[in-house]
């Protein structure tokens, strides 16, 4: 099944097209985010309790300083990650950056600070009864995958894959005599290379380089390791 | 020249291009105010991006290349197509104009709120006046007991803990209990309806006790100060919940979602004015209601001008905008 897409229509009559994020993707950036935002604020607890108590010993009453010094920042770290980072990192947290997505409003533009604050005030709703369920449940019933905060701010959570750069390297190939699409090819298996098995791998490897280098016997093209083939494949892109 | 040839051949054209878009993505991304001369040339790639993203769309549907093309170009034109964005207006036309529109369209659901809130408190004065032993349904043993024994829970607030946390604890529940009323409303209003009963039976109830043992004065002593703001921000963001509630029940839009939507972005504006207000009332409830060296007097003084400055701050003419709304709503 493919991902929903919203497409917008612009002036230049290209419409610009985004690929909704599923719930999959963002319970990944989700995850991501709790883990940093967990350790930040352990890590601002240990630090401030080092440095408050000069040790790892604990006093039975410490004191004012000690609450609005050391467990106030690690509430409020905990607390304000993601209003904080998504305003400041444009609709994007260091999750979201590492799973590939990004908020946007429903015209593709940044959401602004007002939204994107409304959208974590509705935390508290989507987060009940335990482990986001209702924001999960919603995310899986809706035609958007939207949290119930997302509907309330009027943002989607959109693909974000910063691939430009392997993408247009790969076009450099067409000097090498491929074509543009096997060129594409080729750099889609490279990059997908560790995630697939060497049987799968190996298979569609021999396939692409029979067709790109058609002087290689069968024979020969069997008899290449699957190192063999991934450095082939290389070359192909490679050469000028 | 073969097709696959002449693809490659402007491929290799474009590829200069393509391959510093990231960056100069990234740039124009992070920069609010931009020059005439970056906005031109943006405004030149956008159209340079779009050829070429058509071109590759037609010739190498779904390849790894149209997909990159094409995020950049959503990117490029979230870009060109953000809102100009001035911070100072922007928080001007919040508090002078945004806030004191809404505040005025709530006006019908707040005085709702306010009564539902002033009925239930009424009922909680008389289930307790009438049953005395079912007070442990609202406080808990140790506050019965200190109450019986002729001493108010309050009086050891500062005892427990120094007025600067006690305030942070404070403002913090209320603004958690602000912002409950308020997404509660997504349940038809009906969760905060439920939030805004509770507290009312809840501040009834406890008065009635109270007054049993002879000491609602020195309760009345206690909450006046910060309780007048604070009861009544409760009362606002209930409204604001209710309005969502509403928004769902009689949609406003031609779907409930978009209805939902608008309220709930017309009515969090209202709420900002709330935070700011219980951050103010916290600390008035840590410093000053638990310190016996202020005479009732003050508290009074304390507790109705706070009180005006939040209904001032709610007209917008806390900062200059109350006359010129005003006048527009004469003229609407």
């Amino acid at each position: 099944m493919s991902s929903p897409q919203i497409t917008l229509q612009t002036v230049t009559g290209v419409d610009v097209e985004l690929t909704i994020a599923g719930p999959g993707s963002r319970a990944y950036a989700f995850v991501i985010d709790w883990h940093i935002r967990l350790l930040l604020a352990l890590q601002w607890l240990l630090v401030g309790h080092l440095i408050f108590f000069r040790g790892l010993k604990m006093t039975p009453n410490p004191g004012s300083s000690y609450v609005l010094w050391v467990w106030l920042p690690t509430v409020l770290i905990y607390v304000f990650y993601h209003p904080v980072l998504e305003i400041a990192m444009r609709g994007r947290t260091p999750g979201k950056r590492i799973a590939g997505v990004r908020l946007v409003t429903r015209e593709g533009d940044i959401p602004s600070a007002g939204s994107l604050l409304l959208r974590n005030v509705f935390r508290i709703l989507d987060s009940l009864p335990v482990c986001y369920l209702v924001g999960l449940i919603t995310v899986v019933l809706t035609e958007h995958h939207v949290r119930i905060g997302d509907i309330a701010a009027g943002t989607l959570l959109v693909m974000d894959h910063d691939s430009s750069a392997s993408s247009f390297a790969s076009t450099t190939a067409a000097k090498s005599g491929l074509t543009p699409q096997a060129a594409d090819l080729i750099q889609e298996l490279l990059d997908r290379w560790p995630a697939l098995d060497e049987h799968t791998r190996g298979t569609i490897a021999r396939t692409l380089l029979a067709r790109v280098e058609p002087q290689i016997a069968a024979d020969d093209l069997a008899r290449l390791t699957s190192l063999d083939l991934r450095e082939r494949l290389l070359a192909k892109l490679a050469r000028q | 020249m073969s097709e696959n040839g002449g693809l490659q051949a402007w491929a290799t054209s474009r590829i200069a291009a393509w391959s510093d878009l990231g960056s100069i993505l990234n740039r124009l991304e992070r920069k609010r105010d931009h020059t005439v001369t970056e906005t031109l040339r943006a405004i030149e790639l956008y159209r340079a991006l779009g050829r070429d993203l058509s071109i590759v769309r037609r010739t190498l549907p779904a390849s790894r290349m149209t997909r990159a093309l094409a995020q950049s170009y959503a990117r490029l034109h979230a870009v060109i197509y953000r809102k100009p964005h001035n911070w100072r207006e922007r928080l001007r036309s919040l508090f002078q104009d945004e806030i004191p529109q809404v505040v005025r369209e709530l006006r019908g659901a707040i005085q709702l709120v306010a009564l539902v809130f002033a009925l239930t408190a009424g009922a909680g004065w008389w289930l307790i006046n009438t049953y005395p032993e079912l007070i442990g349904l609202l406080a808990s043993e140790q506050m019965i007991d200190g109450v019986e024994g002729g001493k108010l829970w309050t009086e050891d607030i500062v005892n427990v803990a120094p007025s600067s946390v006690i305030s942070v604890s404070i403002l913090a529940n209320n603004i958690t209990v602000s912002i409950v009323a308020f997404v509660l409303g997504v349940f038809f209003g009906l969760g905060t309806f439920y939030i805004i009963a509770m507290n009312g039976f809840m501040l009834g109830g406890i008065f009635a006790f109270t007054h049993q043992h002879g000491m609602s004065g020195e309760l009345l002593e206690f909450v006046l100060a910060h309780g007048l703001v604070e009861l009544s921000v409760i009362c606002i963001a209930g409204a604001a919940g209710m309005m969502l509630g509403e928004s769902l029940i009689r949609p406003t839009h031609a779907t409930r979602r978009e209805s939902f939507r608008h309220a709930a972005g017309k009515t969090s504006k209202v709420l900002l004015l709330c935070a700011l207000l219980l951050i103010v009332c916290g600390f008035i409830e840590g410093y000053v209601s638990p310190d016996p060296d202020y005479p009732m007097i003050n508290r009074v003084v304390i507790g109705f001008g706070w009180w005006i400055v939040m209904w001032a701050a709610l007209s917008g003419r806390l900062f200059g905008g109350g006359k010129k709304t005003s006048l527009q709503d004469e003229q609407g």
